[in-house]
């Protein structure tokens, strides 16, 4: 097992670190997995216990200017690694005006993985600060838990309204109740609401576009529905309002699939990173 | 106002109606006698008034006038309700409680009477919020019977002076002591906490000092838990009044500019802890 990468581009630099900054928000622990061409985050909640799963794909080639990968095994040509994000976040905080960063697989007391920062000094001699983060090697017979999530079989799939405007909603809505109904339909509306004893809240949000997912440019799934009727799941705010606080960055596309009073989908798309985010229906 | 009207929502059957472009010149006040969960609301033709009470010994009143409100309709002489006031703040602010998230927030609040929830539509940039909080019977608010007549001393402060205080006040004091008098120390404000003995004292002729009436000293005690809320008021006003009565009940009323410069008053009533007799 071998890996070494290189990024020696600052905007390729602080790109990946609000990736990075962006999980970290998200989840403690995760796992990282390396393949030839990918890098992924990846949280398999235990959906039967209320869990949340993320998955979030980075193509290596928009990151690192050098990416060396040798598998567990010719035909397992990648590399499962469980990591804390914090972790990472902290390492590529210090190595912000780094002229080159070198992330390294390394054994030293347990394995790490080492980034090293060769940061700019006055004088001709790069100062290196290295950090050694400790990461636990998954072996190979548990890898099927950390396959892509397959899509859902969704009721609706809904374009999200900006994520700012959710997340201000959502914060105050959290104050008054522990649940979040999400609901929408395929005309473009999408209604936030809380109920408790003493108060209900609803916000209605219009002409947000239906993703077109069919090759006929229609939802597929069930062409007859009645674009009116709305699909719903009811859900723990706080796991809403944690995805929506981890945003820093505007994504270029952000959407949302709703099977009813199952689960919530989330995706959220960059130029080089796709972020999904499932949170599991409560009763 | 853009607001489109919500279907179960019939004007005919309101007895109160409000609206506001922007709902900052609500939320804003309220934030400033926000110190107990609940708030009784009366409503008049002459506007609206929201009492909030501790323990009786205290009680703050935000006044707003009907002229504050772009719509201000209301079917009967006084309509009263109580709703807990922190939800009320929650749903007011639902689009983000900060001046700088840009957007203006715009505020119909409709009430249809006794036993009905109290109906908020906010909206902005399109975004349309509907909220139903429910109400409660109000209760009636003590009437500290404190009257103009029976002041004994009063002075009007730019609010400035009084801000420094406030935020140095000694908060491991029990008591905040108010002393007034026509001669010196004229207006002084002390504490006795850990940190020893201090006294903030304001002359008569002072800039910050725009009316000092002042007939007979007097000194007295109020209780610091009592008087903190008071200080969110006091960040929102420009000028302030302080006025004792003869049995030593103290009155604060702060005048507030809202963010179109239009004037709303907020008012603090505290009975004495003890009465000292100045030596």
């Amino acid at each position: 097992m071998k890996f070494r990468a290189k990024i020696i581009d600052v905007g390729c630099l602080n790109h990946f670190t609000r990736v990075v900054n962006t999980i970290s928000k998200l989840t403690k622990t995760c796992v990282l997995r390396l393949t030839p061409d990918n890098l992924y985050f990846v949280l398999a909640g235990k959906i039967a216990s209320g869990g949340v799963s993320m998955w979030c794909e980075l193509s290596q080639a928009n990151f690192f200017d050098e990416y060396q990968l040798e598998g567990v095994a010719p035909e397992a040509n990648e590399i499962c690694l469980e990591v804390t994000p914090d972790n990472l976040s902290r390492a590529l905080r210090t190595a912000q005006n780094a002229k080159c960063v070198k992330i390294k697989l390394t054994k030293k007391h347990c394995p790490c993985l080492t980034f090293a920062a060769e940061l700019p000094t006055l004088s001709s001699i790069s100062r290196v600060v290295t950090h050694d983060i400790p990461v636990d090697v998954i072996p190979r017979r548990l890898w099927h838990d950390f396959k892509e999530p397959s899509m859902p079989d969704f009721d609706v799939s809904i374009y999200l309204p900006p994520l700012k405007t959710m997340k201000n909603v959502v914060d105050r809505m959290k104050n008054l109740s522990n649940f979040l109904v999400m609901e929408a339909n395929l005309n473009g509306e999408m209604n936030l609401k809380i109920e408790t004893d003493l108060v209900s809240v609803t916000t209605h949000f219009k002409d947000l576009g239906n993703p077109p997912w069919g090759d006929d440019g229609s939802q597929g799934r069930n062409p007859s529905r009645d674009p009116k009727l709305m699909a719903h799941t009811r859900v723990d705010i706080r796991k809403l309002q944690q995805f929506l606080m981890g945003q820093q960055v505007n994504p270029s596309k952000a959407m949302c699939n709703i099977v009813h009073k199952r689960i919530i989908h989330l995706i959220l798309l960059h130029e080089d990173v796709s972020l999904q985010y499932f949170i599991p229906a409560v009763v | 106002m853009p607001l489109t009207t919500h279907p179960q929502t019939v004007d005919d059957n309101y007895v109160l109606v409000a609206s506001l472009d922007n709902v900052r010149n609500l939320s804003n006040i309220l934030k400033a006698i926000t110190f107990k969960d609940h708030a009784i609301f009366n409503a008049t033709p002459n506007g609206l008034k929201v009492t909030v009470e501790d323990s009786k010994c205290l009680q703050a009143n935000a006044f707003i006038q009907a002229e504050i409100f772009q719509e201000f309709t209301i079917k009967e002489d006084s309509v009263g309700f109580q709703v807990n006031l922190t939800v009320l703040l929650d749903c007011l602010t639902i689009f983000g409680g900060s001046t700088v998230t840009g957007g203006i927030t715009a505020l119909r609040m409709c009430y249809n009477g006794y036993g009905y929830p109290l109906i908020l539509f906010l909206e902005e940039g399109g975004v349309v919020t509907v909220c139903k909080i429910n109400t409660q019977e109000p209760e009636e608010p003590i009437d500290f019977e404190f009257c103009s007549t029976n002041v004994t001393n009063k002075v009007i402060l730019q609010s400035e002076s009084l801000k420094e205080a406030f935020s140095e006040l000694d908060m491991t004091s029990e008591v905040l002591q108010i002393t007034m008098s026509p001669s010196q120390p004229y207006f002084r404000l002390s504490t006795f906490g850990n940190s020893g003995n201090a006294h903030y004292d304001y002359p008569k002729d002072s800039d910050m000092m725009e009316l000092f009436q002042c007939s007979k000293t007097q000194t007295n005690r109020y209780k610091m838990s009592l008087l903190k809320p008071s200080t969110k008021a006091l960040a929102l006003s420009c000028k302030v009044s302080v006025r004792t009565d003869m049995r030593g009940f103290l009155s604060l009323q702060y005048l507030v500019m809202n963010d179109d410069g239009q004037i709303c008053f907020v008012e603090y009533y505290c009975c004495p802890d003890e009465e000292v007799e100045d030596g």
